[in-house]
C-alpha cells in the first residue's frame, strides 16, 4: 500500500508535511534547488526586511555623500551612480521569480515590515514576482515599557489585514509564543482571514559576555526539547481555527515531525536540522515519517494528524495545567 | 534670426555647460584631473559609461592617462590617427601639455583643449582662477578664445570646435576657473540642430583624411636642419592670417542660429565713449554692469571684451573701439614679473603703434586684477575709470589689493554697489558636513527650473577638510543675472551655525534692512542675550530683521535626525520674499516629493512634516534699541602667538586676508612653521577623555591620533604639588620608577573628534561595561578645566629623547609631535604616519611634499602642522610640483650630500684650529641612534663656537654648512596618484639611484584631494571616476617592482593592523643608507567608510590579504639572510570580509551587480596569486634576491 503522505498548508497541495522554513538556506537559488533536491515539500524563503533594506539605503547615501561639498577640491568622492543606487527588494523579487519558475514546489516569500507602505507594498511585490504564498514575519521586541499587551496584538491584527486586503495569496502570520493568550490572538486573526499560523517564532536572544561585558548577540540553532511550547498550542489550536498551522521550531528527526504531525500541524517546518546535517536531511526526516506512519499502522498524514490534539485525546486537562505537581513529583534529585 | 525651436534653459555650472558640447563634438576625450577643470572629465566619463553618443551617433572613448603631459601625447596621438579629440585641463595641467601643444600646433590639426583658467604655482601654489596659464600657452600657436559666463563657456566651446575644423589651427578655450567653472547659473542649452548646423561634416572628414594612413603612408614629425625649419616655419602664416575672419564666420553663423552675437572684439558702452577697459574673462560682465551703471549717471564708458586673443586681430580690435576715446586701461589677470608690461596690454599697444592712423592716440594704461580668484568688483572697475581720469593715470597699476611696497595699486572705494533691487542677494553660512551647499544648489534648481526666475549660486569653501566652512553666494530674479562677484550686499544672511557668531563676523556684508536667519538652540525671546556685542550692536546699526529656528530640534522631532537641511531651505524660501511663500512651499515639497520618492512614502512624508513644522517653530525676534552683551568676537589667535601669527595668521584665519597689505607678506613663500597650534578651531561635537585607572599606558591612541591631539608625558611626582584640581596622573606602568607619574593629555580645542583612539584602545573596564581608558564625550561636557589641565601638562617638561624607547609603540607617545592639528579629515588616515615620522626623525628632517593631500593639509594657508620642537628644530617642508616629487626630495639628498662632503673636508683642514680631537671626533661620530644624534649635536655646537672665535674665511665657509654634520633625514611623501601615476617615471628612477632618501607613499588606492579618480593603486573591483565600472586591472605592486632592484629598502605597512611593524619599518627604511619605499595603507574618506573604523577596515585589508604587511632589508641579503619577510599570516578571511565595508566596491554589487560578482572573484583570484607569489619569496634563500651593492650604515 502506498503511503498518503500529501497535506493542505496555506491552500497548498504539499507532497509531504515537511517545509524548510526562513533560513540562509535558501539565500540563492542554488541553495533553494538543493532544498528542493533535499527532499522539502516547500520553501518559506530568507525574510526580507524593509527596515534592512532603509538602513542599507541610508547609510549608501551617507558614504556617497560623507565629505561632499566641502572642500573646493572635491565636492564629491565617487563617480555620480548611473540610474538610482536605492536597493528595494529587486534581488529578493528576482530571485522569488527565479525560484517560482525553476523548482516544482511552493517557494513561500517572508516579509518584515517596519511600516504599513512597507507591509503592503513588498506584499503586492512578492505577489507580482509569483509567490505561492506569503509568511509576515513580526519580529517586534515590545522594549518600549509603556506599551500595552493589547496594543502589540492590535499591531499584529492590523498588519493581518492590511495584507490580507493587499494581496490575493493565502498569507500565514508567524507568530511569537509571548502573548498573554495566545489562543485568542489565533482566534482574531484567523476571523480576520489570515490562511496559516506558524508557531512559533523564535527570536534571537542575545547573551552576556561577561569577560568582556558587552551584550553578544547569539545564534543556537534549536534543539528537540524546544518542541513542547509549539506542541502544546497547536495541539490546543487544532481544529479550533480555520487557519492551517504550521510547526516550528525544535525538529531534528523524524520523532518531531511525527509529534508535531500529532498535535495537529498541516506542515512541518525545519531549519537548524538542515543546517545541521544538509540539505538532504529532509529525505531522512520524511523516510522516518513514512516508517513510523506504517509502523503505526496509519494509511497517511492526514490519518494521523492531530491524533494527540487536545480535542483527541483522553485527557484534554493535560494540555491546559501543567500538571506540575505530577511532574515536580516525577523528578529526582542525582 | 533665431531659427531654433522653444529654448530649453538648464541650471548648471560652467564646466558642464563646457563638457557637455565637448563631448557631443568629439570622438576620444584623453584627460587627467586637475582642479578646478576636473569636473568636466569626469563628466564626459559618465556620459560614457552611461552610453551616451556624440553629435554622429558614437560613445566618445574617455582615457584617462598618467598625466596632463601622457594626456597631451594620448590627444596629439588620437589626432594624428584621425579622430576628433579633446581634452580638459588647467593650470600645471596646462604646462604640462605645452610640448605637445607645438607640435599639435606646428601640425596644423584642429582640436580644442578647454581650460578652467588657473593660477599657476610660483611662490606658492593656488587652485583658484586666473589667466597665468593661459597666457603661458599663448605662443604655442593655438587660437586662444575666452569666455566670460557660464552661458559663453558653452557657447563658444561650439564656435571653438567649428573654428578648428575650418581654419586648422588648434584652439584653447577658456574661462574662469572657479568663478565661472563653478558657478551655477541658469542658461540656454544648445540643442543638436545647432550643434548640426554649426559642424561641417566635410570638415570633419578633412580632418580624417589628413590622418596617418599606411594605405597611402607619409611622415609627420620629422627632424629638420638649419636648411629649411625657418622656413617651414612661415608656411603657416596664411592660415593664422585667416583664421579670425573664419572665427567671426563662426560666431555669426551662432548669432543667426540662437541669437547670440558674439564677436572678436565685443564692444559694449556708449557710442561715444571717452574712456575704455579692455579685458577678457569673467570680469568682462563685470565692467560691462558697471558701464552700464555709470552711463546712466552721465559717464563716456565702453569696455571691450576679448573673445579672440590669439591669433591677434589688432585691425579688429582699432575697428571695434569707438573714435571718441581718449583714455584705454588694459587688465590682465595675470602678472609677468619682469616684463614691460602684462600681455594683453603689449598686445593692445602694439595695435595701436601698427595700426592706428589717429591723430591723437589714446592714454594707454595696464593694470593687474583678480589673481588666484581675488574679487573683481564694480567698486574696482570704477576705480579703473576714475584712474583714467586723473591728470596722469597710474600706470602698471593693481586693483583689488594694497600694494604698499610698490605703490601700484588704484584706491577704491568699497561702498559703490550697482546690484539692482529686484535681485534677491542671499548669503549662507555653513559646516561643510552640516548640508548647506548641497540644500542651496537644490534651491537653485528649484528656481531655476521655475521659467519666472533666473538663478546664480557660488559658493566659498574654506581650506580645512575637517569642520570646514563654507559661505554660498545666492542671486533670484526675474532677469538673466551676470553678476561674477560675491555678494557684499546681502539681503538675506542665514547662519546655519550659531558658534560661527562668536568668531566672525558674518553680518558684514548684510544690506540694511536685511532678513537675517539664525540657526539657533536658544528660543526667540531668549537669543538676544546669547549674541556678542558686536552683532546685537550691527543688528542695531543695520535695523536688522531675525528670525530663529532651533533647526536641530525640528529635523529631530520629525524624525530627520541630524539633517537640517529641509528645515533651513524652507526658512530661507518663507522668508526670502524671492516668490510668494505658498507658491515657495509647493515648490519644496515638489522638489522633496522628486528626491525622496524612492526612499519611501515616509521618507517624504518626514520632510512635508519638517515643512509644515518649520513654519510654526520660525520666529521673528524683537530687537532691543540698545546694546546689552559685552561678550567680545573670540580673537583668531592668542595674544601669545608670534608677531607674524598676531599680524599676518590671524587676519587670514579671521576672513580678512583680502585686507593685509603687500608688505605684509614673505617675498619668497617662507611662512613659519607650527602655526596650526594657534587656530583652536574647537570643531569636535565629541571629544576623548582619559580614565587614568584603567589605562594600562601603551600608547595605541596617541600612536593613532590623526590631529595630534593625545599626548604623554612621565614625570616626577613632586610636580603634582603645583597641578591644578582635578589633574589626572597615574603611576608610571614601568618597573623601577615609584616616583614616577604618568599623564595622557588631550588636546581638546584641537580634536576633530574622529574616535579612533578610541577604536585603538585596548583597556577596558572590568566593572563598566563599554567603557575603555578613553572615551568619547559630549564637548559641552568638558569644563573649563579642561585649559587649565592643558597649560599645567604643557609645562610639564618634555621626556628626554635619549630616555625613550624608540623601538615600541609604547616609548612613541612621549616623543615630541612636530606634526599635529591638520586639516585633514576627521580621522584621516594618512596623518598618523606623518606624524609619527616627525616624532622619530622631527629635528633632522627634510621633507618634500608631493602636491595632493598631504601637501593641502599640511602646507595650505593660512596655517601648517609641520611645528618646531622647543630647541626650534623641526622638520623643513616644500612643495615642488605633483609630478617631480621623488626628483624633487633627490635634489634635497645630492645638496646635503655635497655640503656634507664640504663640511668634512673644511672640518679636516680646519682640524688643527678647532682642535684635532674635536674634529676627528665629529669626523668619525657614529650616528645611528638618538643618543648619538645628541651627543653629535654636542660636538657640533662646540664647533660653532670655535668658528665663530675664529673668524676666517675658511671658519665662515664651514659655519654656513657646519649643520648638515648632523645627519640628515629625507623624506619624500605623497599619495599614490603621485607614486604610483603622475610621479612614477622619477620615483623610479630616485629608487635606481642608490641615495639615501626615504620615500613614504600614503596610500590611499585613489586621488583623494581632487575627488576620488582612479589611480594605478585603485584595486581591482573598486568604483571610482574613470572606473565607474569597477576597476578591471589588478593594482600594480610596487612593492616587487622596487624589491627587484635589490638595494631598495621597501616596506608595505598598515598602521591599523600591526603599529609595531609600522614603526619597525619606519626606522630600518631611516637606518637604511641607499634608497627606501614605504606604501603605507592609509583608509580615506573616499572609501566610502564610517572613518571611525579606519583601523578596524586596515586590518581587515590585512587579514583578507589585499595589504599583505612585508619588508625587504637589503641588509639582510648582504649578510647573506633572506631579505624578504612577510609580516602578516596567511590570509584569514575571504577578500570580501573587507571589501564588503567599503562603498567603493559594495557600489558596484548596485549598479552591476553581475560586474561586481566577477571582478570580486578575479579579485580573490589575485589576492590568492600574490599571497601565493610573497609566501614563495619569504622561504626564499638570500641569494636567490639580487645581491644589495651597499652596506655602510650609519
Amino acid at each position: 500500500m502506498t503511503m498518503d503522505l500529501s497535506t493542505r498548508y496555506l491552500g497548498l497541495d504539499l507532497a509531504h508535511p515537511v517545509v524548510a522554513s526562513a533560513s540562509p538556506l535558501s539565500r540563492s537559488l542554488d541553495g533553494m534547488k538543493q532544498l528542493e533536491d533535499g527532499g522539502v515539500s516547500a520553501i518559506v524563503m530568507y525574510s526580507l526586511f524593509e527596515e534592512h533594506i532603509r538602513h542599507d539605503n541610508a547609510l549608501f547615501d551617507h558614504f556617497l555623500s560623507q565629505g561632499a561639498n566641502s572642500f573646493p577640491e572635491a565636492l564629491d568622492y565617487f563617480p555620480t551612480p548611473e540610474g538610482s543606487t536605492e536597493v528595494g527588494p529587486d534581488l529578493y523579487l528576482d530571485q522569488v521569480r527565479l525560484a517560482s519558475q525553476a523548482l516544482d514546489i511552493p517557494v513561500i516569500a517572508s516579509l518584515n515590515g517596519i511600516s504599513d507602505h512597507g507591509w503592503i507594498d513588498y506584499a503586492r511585490l512578492l505577489e507580482q514576482a509569483g509567490a505561492a504564498g506569503l509568511e509576515l514575519n513580526i519580529y517586534y521586541i515590545p522594549a518600549d515599557l509603556s506599551l500595552g499587551g493589547r496594543e502589540v496584538e492590535e499591531r499584529y491584527l492590523s498588519i493581518a489585514a492590511l495584507v490580507k486586503e493587499a494581496v490575493t495569496i493565502p498569507v500565514a502570520m508567524k507568530l511569537n509564543p509571548y502573548f498573554s493568550a495566545p489562543g485568542d490572538i489565533a482566534q482574531r486573526l484567523d476571523t480576520i482571514g489570515i490562511d496559516g499560523l506558524v508557531l512559533f517564532n523564535r527570536f534571537y536572544q542575545p547573551d552576556l559576555d561577561i569577560d568582556r561585558l558587552k551584550v553578544a548577540p547569539t545564534l543556537n540553532l534549536s534543539s528537540p526539547l524546544e518542541i513542547r511550547l509549539p506542541l502544546r498550542w497547536l495541539a490546543i489550536l487544532h481544529k479550533r481555527i480555520n487557519a492551517s498551522l504550521a510547526a516550528s521550531t525544535g525538529v531534528e528527526s523524524a520523532d518531531e515531525v511525527v509529534k508535531y504531525l500529532l498535535a495537529g500541524a498541516d506542515a512541518v517546518m525545519t531549519t537548524s536540522a538542515l543546517l545541521r546535517h544538509g540539505p538532504s536531511h529532509a529525505h531522512a526526516l520524511v523516510g522516518g515519517l513514512v516508517e513510523w506512519l506504517d509502523e503505526h499502522g496509519f494509511e497517511g498524514v492526514n490519518q494521523a494528524r492531530g491524533t494527540l490534539s487536545q480535542q483527541a485525546v483522553s485527557d484534554p486537562d493535560a494540555f491546559e495545567r501543567a500538571n506540575y505537581l505530577q511532574v515536580l513529583e516525577s523528578y529526582r534529585y542525582p | 534670426m533665431d531659427t531654433t525651436n522653444t529654448p530649453i534653459y538648464a541650471t548648471i555650472d560652467g564646466n558642464e555647460a563646457c563638457a557637455r558640447v565637448a563631448y557631443l563634438l568629439n570622438e576620444v576625450c584623453a584627460i587627467y584631473p586637475i582642479t578646478p577643470s576636473s569636473t568636466m572629465a569626469e563628466l564626459a566619463d559618465q556620459w560614457a559609461v552611461e552610453g551616451k553618443p556624440n553629435l554622429w551617433g558614437e560613445i566618445p572613448l574617455v582615457a584617462e592617462m598618467q598625466s596632463e603631459g601622457g594626456a597631451a601625447g594620448a590627444v596629439h596621438g588620437a589626432l594624428q590617427g584621425g579622430a576628433l579629440t579633446t581634452t580638459f585641463t588647467a593650470s600645471q595641467g596646462l604646462m604640462l601639455m605645452l610640448p605637445n601643444m607645438y607640435k599639435i600646433a606646428g601640425e596644423l590639426t584642429p582640436t580644442v583643449f578647454h581650460v578652467a583658467a588657473r593660477s599657476l604655482a610660483a611662490q606658492g601654489l593656488s587652485i583658484f582662477g586666473d589667466h597665468a596659464d593661459v597666457m603661458a600657452a599663448r605662443t604655442t600657436g593655438f587660437g586662444l578664445l575666452g569666455a566670460t559666463s557660464v552661458q559663453e563657456a558653452q557657447d563658444l566651446a561650439l564656435i571653438a570646435q567649428a573654428a578648428t575644423l575650418e581654419a586648422r589651427l588648434p584652439f584653447l578655450h577658456f574661462f574662469d576657473g572657479f568663478r565661472t567653472s563653478h558657478e551655477i547659473n541658469k542658461i540656454q542649452l544648445i540643442d543638436d540642430t545647432v550643434l548640426r548646423a554649426m559642424i561641417d561634416d566635410d570638415t570633419v572628414r578633412a580632418h580624417r583624411a589628413r590622418a596617418l594612413n599606411p594605405d597611402h603612408p607619409f611622415i609627420r614629425g620629422t627632424a629638420q636642419n638649419p636648411d629649411v625649419y625657418f622656413q617651414a616655419r612661415e608656411t603657416v602664416n596664411p592660415y593664422y592670417a585667416r583664421t579670425p575672419e573664419i572665427v567671426q564666420q563662426a560666431m555669426d553663423r551662432f548669432a543667426q542660429l540662437t541669437g547670440r552675437h558674439y564677436r572678436l572684439f565685443d564692444y559694449h558702452g556708449t557710442p561715444d565713449a571717452e574712456r575704455v577697459i579692455i579685458i577678457m574673462g569673467s570680469g568682462a560682465a563685470t565692467v560691462r554692469q558697471t558701464v552700464d551703471y555709470l552711463n546712466q549717471q552721465g559717464e563716456k564708458l565702453g569696455v571691450v571684451t576679448v573673445h579672440l586673443y590669439r591669433p591677434f586681430a589688432a585691425e579688429r580690435l582699432l575697428e571695434a573701439l569707438p573714435e571718441t576715446v581718449r583714455g584705454i586701461a588694459v587688465l590682465d589677470r595675470c602678472k609677468e614679473p619682469g616684463a614691460s608690461g602684462e600681455p594683453l596690454y603689449l598686445d593692445v599697444g602694439t595695435a595701436f603703434l601698427e595700426g592706428s592712423n589717429r591723430n591723437n592716440l589714446p592714454t594707454l594704461v595696464g593694470g593687474r586684477y583678480g589673481l588666484s580668484s581675488k574679487e573683481f568688483t564694480p567698486a574696482m572697475v570704477k576705480a579703473v575709470f576714475d584712474n583714467l581720469n586723473s591728470e596722469r593715470p597710474r600706470n602698471h597699476f593693481t586693483v583689488g589689493i594694497n600694494d604698499d611696497v610698490s605703490q601700484t595699486s588704484l584706491v577704491v572705494d568699497s561702498s559703490f554697489d550697482i546690484e539692482p533691487s529686484t535681485v534677491v542677494r542671499a548669503l549662507f553660512y555653513g559646516l561643510g558636513a552640516d548640508g548647506t551647499v548641497g540644500a542651496n544648489k537644490n534651491s537653485i534648481k528649484i528656481i531655476g527650473d521655475d521659467p519666472a526666475f533666473h538663478a546664480q549660486g557660488y559658493f566659498v569653501y574654506d581650506s580645512k577638510k575637517s569642520g570646514s566652512q563654507t559661505v554660498s553666494h545666492l542671486r533670484f530674479g526675474p532677469e538673466p543675472i551676470d553678476a561674477p562677484y560675491l555678494i557684499s550686499s546681502a539681503s538675506f544672511v542665514g547662519i546655519h551655525q550659531f558658534a560661527f557668531l562668536k568668531k566672525t563676523d558674518l553680518l558684514a556684508a548684510a544690506a540694511p534692512g536685511a532678513t537675517v536667519l539664525l540657526n539657533s538652540p536658544y528660543p526667540a525671546d531668549q537669543v538676544w542675550a546669547k549674541l556678542p556685542r558686536p552683532v546685537q550692536q550691527t543688528l542695531i546699526d543695520k535695523a536688522l530683521q531675525l528670525h530663529v529656528i532651533n533647526a536641530s530640534r525640528v529635523a529631530r522631532d520629525v524624525g530627520l535626525g541630524q539633517r537640517t537641511n529641509t528645515v533651513l531651505q524652507t526658512c530661507f524660501f518663507a522668508l526670502s520674499g524671492v516668490m510668494p511663500r505658498d507658491k515657495a512651499i509647493a515648490h519644496i515639497k515638489h522638489a522633496i516629493e522628486k528626491s525622496y520618492a524612492r526612499k519611501g512614502a515616509d521618507v517624504v512624508a518626514k520632510n512635508f512634516r519638517a515643512v509644515d513644522q518649520t513654519l510654526d517653530n520660525l520666529s521673528l525676534v524683537s530687537i532691543p534699541a540698545s546694546v546689552t552683551s559685552d561678550q567680545e568676537r573670540q580673537p583668531p589667535v592668542p595674544a601669545s602667538a608670534p608677531d607674524f601669527v598676531r599680524r599676518v595668521t590671524a587676519a587670514m584665519l579671521a576672513g580678512r586676508g583680502d585686507e593685509l597689505p603687500v608688505s605684509a607678506l614673505p617675498v619668497d613663500g617662507s611662512y613659519p612653521s607650527g602655526t596650526t597650534q594657534y587656530e583652536k578651531r574647537d570643531i569636535a561635537a565629541f571629544v576623548p577623555v582619559w580614565e587614568s585607572g584603567l589605562c594600562i599606558q601603551c600608547g595605541n591612541c596617541s600612536f593613532v591620533c590623526p590631529h595630534g591631539v593625545i599626548s604623554a608625558k612621565f614625570y616626577d611626582r613632586q610636580q603634582l604639588s603645583q597641578a591644578p584640581g582635578g589633574f589626572p596622573s597615574a603611576p608610571l606602568n614601568a618597573r623601577g620608577f615609584p616616583d614616577t607619574r604618568y599623564t595622557l593629555q588631550v588636546s581638546v580645542p584641537d580634536c576633530t573628534g574622529c574616535g579612533l583612539c578610541v577604536e585603538a584602545c585596548p583597556a577596558v573596564s572590568p566593572s563598566r561595561s563599554g567603557v575603555k581608558a578613553i572615551n568619547m564625550t559630549p564637548r559641552e561636557q568638558i569644563g573649563h578645566y579642561a585649559n587649565h589641565h592643558q597649560q599645567f601638562f604643557d609645562q610639564l617638561p618634555l621626556n628626554d629623547r635619549a630616555r625613550v624607547d624608540f623601538a615600541s609603540v609604547r616609548g612613541t607617545q612621549f616623543l615630541e609631535p612636530l606634526f599635529r592639528y591638520s586639516g585633514a579629515c576627521a580621522g584621516c588616515g594618512e596623518t598618523p604616519y606623518l606624524k609619527l615620522l616627525s616624532q622619530l626623525f622631527g629635528d633632522r628632517m627634510l621633507v618634500a611634499n608631493a602636491t595632493g593631500c598631504s601637501s593641502i593639509y599640511g602646507g595650505n594657508l593660512p596655517t601648517t602642522p609641520w611645528g618646531t620642537n622647543t630647541e626650534g628644530r623641526g622638520p623643513a617642508w616644500s612643495n615642488s610640483l605633483f609630478e617631480d616629487n621623488a626628483e624633487f626630495g633627490f635634489g634635497f639628498r645630492l645638496s646635503a650630500d655635497q655640503h656634507l662632503s664640504l663640511a668634512r673636508r673644511l672640518l679636516g683642514e680646519l682640524a688643527s684650529e678647532v682642535g684635532e680631537e674635536l674634529a676627528n671626533s665629529i669626523l668619525n661620530a657614529p650616528q645611528s641612534s638618538e643618543t648619538m644624534i645628541r651627543s653629535q649635536r654636542e660636538q657640533v655646537a662646540a664647533l660653532k663656537v670655535k668658528l665663530l672665535a675664529l673668524d676666517t674665511p675658511m671658519a665662515q665657509d664651514l659655519l654656513s654648512v657646519v649643520d648638515h654634520l648632523i645627519r640628515r633625514s629625507v623624506w619624500i611623501v605623497g599619495g599614490d596618484g603621485w607614486a604610483y601615476d603622475i610621479g612614477y617615471a622619477g620615483l623610479d628612477h630616485v629608487l635606481a639611484s642608490g641615495r639615501d632618501v626615504n620615500i613614504l607613499v600614503m596610500d590611499t588606492e585613489v586621488y583623494s584631494n581632487t575627488g576620488g579618480q582612479m589611480s594605478k593603486s585603485t584595486p581591482l573591483g573598486a568604483v571610482a571616476k574613470f572606473a565607474a565600472g569597477g576597476k578591471s586591472i589588478a593594482k600594480k605592486d610596487l612593492a616587487l617592482q622596487a624589491i627587484a632592484y635589490g638595494n631598495v629598502y621597501v616596506a608595505r605597512i598598515a598602521m591599523g593592523a600591526n603599529p609595531q611593524q609600522t614603526l619597525l619599518a619606519f626606522r630600518e627604511a631611516e637606518a637604511y643608507t641607499g634608497p627606501s619605499l614605504i606604501l603605507a595603507y592609509s583608509h580615506c574618506i573616499a572609501h566610502g567608510i564610517n572613518m571611525q573604523q579606519g583601523l578596524k577596515q586596515q586590518d581587515l585589508a590585512v587579514g583578507s590579504g589585499h595589504w599583505p604587511l612585508l619588508r625587504y632589508n637589503p641588509v639582510l641579503r648582504q649578510a647573506g639572510d633572506n631579505p624578504f619577510k612577510l609580516d602578516s599570516l596567511r590570509p584569514r578571511m575571504p577578500l570580501r570580509d573587507y571589501t564588503h565595508g567599503e562603498l567603493r566596491y559594495r557600489m558596484l554589487e548596485r549598479t552591476n551587480p553581475d560586474v561586481a560578482q566577477t571582478l570580486g572573484r578575479l579579485a580573490q583570484e589575485s589576492v590568492d596569486l600574490k599571497w601565493s607569489v610573497y609566501e614563495e619569496m619569504a622561504t626564499r634563500d638570500g641569494s636567490a634576491f639580487q645581491p644589495a651593492t651597499r652596506t655602510d650604515n650609519h
